[in-house]
């Protein structure tokens, strides 16, 4: 993984220096609510409904076990105990007192680590697939890329005040495990005519109020102009972007009035002015950062079967809770943090620990975090995988439901976030309590559940299989169900079925949509695609056919 | 009070007004008032402004700070101006409208006008990096010591801070040793051969 050189150390312990300066000149009174508001949010922190909430960032996901021990760390000493892996890869704390936040900020410097842009109207942290560089599938590893834009937007003078916030995913790979289709900008490795690899460009993409899927704005780019064309697009944004309405400020909206066409000449009458300027990225670049990303010293193992003749628990954990990976003998290996009766993305500090040292023995120190909300080992030796699951079991972390109903995406909701109308927690907890039969939840297969508790879509709902969004009637919150969203290399937004639901009876819902499901799928078709084959109607018709028992 | 400002790192006091302070201060005078003899600041204000008209001595005439609107429809009235003349942009305004007229201005100021608002950044580096402006470019309106170091790297070199920030505002240029980005003639590579 990247590993800071002086200058990227000097960087980070001049922002916790700045940090600390401007949060004493805060509790001094000479900076206002409002002028620390623009400060501290350049630097992750939040005051939310209970306390404030400081967002770390996680570069592409990728933590080393160090890291991640530092990460429980602070879960114990600044915090109560635990954290929450959030849709971008990043980590939040519910509970840390202001005063204590530069102190977090420099424990967090001593492994390379900061909160810097991962709140406010800026790039924020750079997102990108999960299996980057283990998957037999990817036409390149992203991660050098990932690092090459990273450290292009940190700190960049010209974007730090832009309209709204802007987010980035990199995926290598013909499947999008980032759901780059929703982000402002996707960057995809794709290879042209010639053979040669570039990228495909998208903007305009997004979730939240106005849920939109980006579109290509430029199919093949030339990989040494990555970063001017981003340059391009981020400031024909930052001038053309509106500022008169938050809800409409985000670069979507901006792609959408224009139309892809316009939008693509502004940009690329903007990039010619300076695509061969100083931000052209030098083969020599290229190679340093591909050096931080070398494969780890691989065995030459042969590929075994390790569930054959072990107990269902461990065969169905094995199923489901691990992937395929390039090298023979080797396993990629989800750590589940959608156990039935926690927060779906929490981890507590003792967890944290566990993981770093599991990583360590091992998966080669690495740990990474999935827009999922769950962890992931890797690179596994199949020979290992047995030992690993007991561990994982004894401490909760190997319920076996990745990629299943109980998988669920969720964001904090109205229990921690001052934005949110209703609460989702609770809701899947109702979820969870009523799926508790596993012979039933893989009947169904591949199936992602998405909950947002509200519009602003931090749980991803509108690409949710199954999306379902908290809404706030006369103080009562109610939640409206959507079907047929994806977030792959497929997206698709889902569409709303009908009239939003009691909380109470958000199972049930669900439950007849699944029952439709199981009664017209055909093959091994997963409840997306007969969605998409059927439409809503039968769905809907099902679920309003009489009323839900309270 | 005159104002006083961050330049070139050091604390001064502005040599250069606002047509639109000016033109207040005139309209606030009593009928007459303008061409009264004395020394009242609407007397001053009528000099600056007619400063075009007249053969007085350039250098006793002070530096003015044209609206970007004002200098594009009145671009022959401000530029045989006796005095020094510079622009004013709000947000929206476009750099490139202004054109070759860059080389005859001293001064481009970009207005901030609040917290959240950062157009301003890329006027300032469209003006240094595409158009060659050597000028004065200044922040103005909501300028604050947290936004300097970054207007500095976009390219600006005086900031009208709050009076109460002015004298430690200086030290925010080295808020950060080194930076990511190329600047406007140094390039990445370049850059990576000091790592």
């Amino acid at each position: 993984m990247y590993r800071y050189d002086a200058m990227d150390k000097q960087l980070v312990d001049e922002r916790v220096a700045e940090f600390r300066d401007q949060t004493r000149r805060f509790l001094a009174g000479e900076l206002s609510d409002d002028e620390f508001k623009h400060l501290r949010l350049r630097n992750g922190l939040y005051i939310q409904t209970h306390a404030p909430m400081l967002r770390v960032a996680i570069p592409y996901g990728l933590l080393s076990s160090a890291q991640l021990r530092m990460l429980g760390s602070i879960a114990r000493r600044y915090d109560r105990g635990y954290g929450h892996f959030t849709t971008r890869q990043n980590i939040q704390y519910n509970w840390p007192k202001l005063e204590t936040v530069p102190d977090i900020l420099a424990d967090l410097a001593t492994v390379e680590m900061h909160a810097i842009q991962t709140s406010g109207n800026c790039i924020r942290n750079t997102t990108s697939d999960h299996l980057a560089g283990v998957t037999p599938h990817e036409l390149e590893d992203p991660r050098p890329w990932c690092e090459i834009i990273r450290q292009w937007s940190t700190f960049h003078p010209e974007f730090t005040y832009l309209p709204r916030k802007f987010k980035i995913a990199v995926t290598g790979a013909p499947q999008d495990r980032a759901a780059s289709l929703v982000h402002d900008v996707g960057v995809h490795i794709v290879k042209n005519a010639a053979g040669e690899l570039g990228f495909e460009i998208l903007a305009g993409g997004g979730l939240g109020r106005t849920p939109i899927i980006g579109q290509v704005v430029r199919d093949f780019l030339p990989r040494e102009h990555l970063l001017s064309y981003l340059e391009a697009v981020l400031r024909v944004y930052n001038l053309e972007g509106r500022r008169d309405n938050l809800t409409k400020a985000r670069i979507k909206i901006l792609v959408r009035s224009l139309g892809i066409g316009e939008f693509k000449r502004r940009v690329e009458a903007e990039w010619e002015l300076i695509r061969d300027g100083g931000l052209r990225v030098e083969e020599a670049e290229v190679a340093r950062m591909r050096g931080f990303f070398n494969p780890p010293p691989y065995k030459t193992l042969p590929n075994t079967e390790p569930a054959t003749g072990k107990e269902a628990a461990f065969r169905a954990w094995y199923r489901y809770n691990t992937a395929e990976h390039k090298v023979p003998g080797y396993r990629v290996v989800y750590i589940s943090l959608k156990k039935a009766d926690v927060a779906p993305g929490d981890a507590t500090d003792a967890q944290m620990e566990l993981i770093a040292d599991l990583a360590d023995r091992y998966s080669f120190g690495e740990v990474r975090v999935t827009h999922t909300q769950n962890l992931l080992l890797a690179d596994v030796e199949q020979a290992s995988a047995y030992a690993l699951w007991q561990t994982l079991d004894a401490h909760g972390l190997a319920t076996p439901n990745i990629g299943t109903l109980t998988d669920m995406i969720c964001c904090p909701g109205l229990d921690f976030c001052s934005l949110a109308n209703a609460s989702s927690i609770d809701v899947a907890k109702l979820i969870n309590d009523r799926f508790d039969d596993y012979d039933y939840v893989y009947d169904l297969g591949e199936l992602e559940v998405k909950m947002s508790g509200c519009m602003n879509a931090c749980g991803h709902h509108h690409v949710g299989h199954i999306g379902i969004l908290g809404v706030d009637k006369g103080g009562e919150a109610w939640y409206q169900i959507t079907i047929g969203g994806a977030a792959g290399a497929d997206a698709s937004l889902g569409t709303v079925i009908g009239p939003s639901v009691r909380k109470a009876d958000v199972p049930e819902t669900i439950a007849r949509l699944l029952a439709v499901y199981v009664e017209h799928r055909q093959d091994d078709e997963r409840f997306l695609d007969t969605v998409r084959r059927l439409g809503v109607k039968p769905f809907k018709e099902r679920v309003y056919a009489t009323p839900i028992a309270a | 009070m005159p104002r006083r400002l961050l330049r070139d790192g050091q604390v001064v006091e502005d040599d250069w007004q606002y047509l639109t302070e000016l033109e207040a201060t005139s309209a606030s005078t009593p009928a007459g008032g303008a061409t009264a003899i004395g020394s009242s600041a609407a007397t001053e204000s009528a000099q600056v402004l007619a400063a075009g008209d007249t053969n007085i001595d350039s250098s006793a005439v002070p530096a003015l700070i044209v609206p970007f609107e004002r200098w594009l429809t009145e671009r022959d009235r401000w530029s045989s101006r006796a005095g020094r003349v510079g622009v004013v942009l709000q947000p929206a305004d476009k750099v490139e409208q202004l054109g070759r007229d860059i080389a005859r201005l001293a001064l481009v100021a970009a207005a901030f006008p609040g917290p959240t608002d950062g157009r301003g950044y890329t006027q300032g580096r469209l003006l240094r990096e595409r158009y060659g402006f050597t000028g004065e470019l200044r922040a103005a309106g909501y300028v604050r010591r947290d936004q300097v170091f970054f207007l500095a790297r976009c390219g600006f070199n005086s900031f009208e801070l709050p009076e109460d920030q002015l004298a430690t505002a200086a030290t925010a240029f080295s808020t950060f040793s080194a930076e990511y980005q190329p600047s406007n003639d140094e390039g990445l590579r370049q850059k990576l051969q000091r790592r």
